[in-house]
């Protein structure tokens, strides 16, 4: 039965991995990965690894995976037109060097890796694995991860966990707006109260007493405008950018 | 089952995401590849964790999980990055770490 079982998983996982390496779509090698992590996840079932298991399945194939798919609605549009703009262009004799080049390494990689696993190496220790006997707490269990984790891979777990944090807060740093790259769309949202505020603001501080300024200075052209008035505390930043990026040209 | 089984179906794994990395253009697609080339290093270890019937070996792939997670994180963020910026989504059009 499990070797049954190991065989139909086995079949996904390489099919998941050759399916992610093949489709042209992102789209498509995404769905291909999140059939290759559930096929994985089965693997570690029969590993007697149950909670690396269920962290595969709801970690990778949940989060990391959704997160995946976001960037690829984000950017695969372009990514389409790119491609066709690429497939143009002649280079197709290099693509097929290139491709000839991965798969050759890739397959002395492969003889090398299965010559280290499987030839005479692992003769010491048996190959159907140390002696299993069911139980609460016992092998590959939550309790006894969480007991590892916390006594004798304390000193791990908390430099993985302020690792997260730090690539938490790099990927807020990256992926910013930032000034003077805006969009087009966004540089149309200028309000008139861009034109009556200082040079230069950009933040939303500044925004706000560049509004309180225009109203010091007498609302005359202003008061038609008003519904545009609660505009202006969110709009200053791409205002304001903007105006630095065309140099005050318009 | 043996363990050489497992074995040999994280090294074709390993295999196939090194030849993704080496021969795919596109930066997200090199992202998953490198999942898959960090998969079958996580099979290979569970595999050994179960036949000596030691945990440490789980511990270490649910730091891979871990670590994968993070460079997943900051490799989608400079791809956000560099759509923002207009510039190609293409390994080989960015070969300057100049922005």
């Amino acid at each position: 039965m499990s070797a049954v079982l190991f065989f139909i998983a086995a079949i996904g996982v390489i099919a998941g991995a050759i399916g992610v390496v093949t489709f042209s779509n992102p789209f498509y090698s995404v769905l291909a990965l999140v059939g290759h992590l559930l096929s994985l996840a089965v693997l570690f079932l029969l590993l007697r690894a149950e909670f690396v298991a269920a962290a595969q399945v709801v970690v990778y194939a949940g989060a990391v995976m959704v997160l995946y798919v976001f960037v690829v609605a984000y950017v695969g549009d372009e990514e389409q037109s790119l491609d066709g703009v690429l497939s143009r262009r002649p280079r197709s004799r290099g693509a097929d060097g290139r491709k000839l080049t991965g798969a050759l390494f890739a397959g002395v990689l492969l003889v090398e890796l299965l010559i280290a696993l499987l030839g005479s190496g692992l003769k010491a220790v048996s190959g159907d694995g140390a002696p299993y006997a069911p139980g609460p707490r016992t092998f590959g269990t939550p309790a006894y991860i969480g007991n590892l984790l916390l006594t004798r891979f304390l000193l791990v777990f908390e430099a993985s966990s302020l690792l997260l944090l730090i690539a938490a807060v790099g990927g807020v740093v990256l992926a910013r707006r930032r000034g003077g790259l805006e969009d087009d769309e966004e540089r149309d949202r200028l309000t008139p109260l861009d034109i009556l505020r200082p040079r230069g603001t950009g933040t939303m501080v500044e925004g706000v007493e560049g509004l309180a300024l225009a109203h010091a200075r007498g609302a005359g052209d202003f008061d038609d405008n008003d519904p545009d008035a609660p505009h202006a505390g969110a709009a200053p930043t791409a205002g304001g950018a903007s105006r630095q990026a065309d140099g005050g040209g318009w | 089952m043996n363990i050489g089984w497992y074995l040999a179906v994280s090294a074709i794994v390993f295999c196939t995401g090194a030849f993704g990395v080496m021969t795919r253009r596109n930066p997200l697609v090199v992202l998953l590849c490198l999942e898959l080339m960090l998969n079958g290093a996580n099979l290979s270890l569970i595999a050994f964790s179960r036949m000596w019937g030691n945990g440490d070996g789980q511990i270490l792939a649910i730091i891979v999980m871990t670590v994968a997670a993070c460079e997943v994180c900051i490799g989608l963020g400079m791809i956000v990055a560099i759509h923002r910026r207009r510039l190609p989504i293409d390994v080989d059009e960015l070969r300057e770490l100049q922005g």
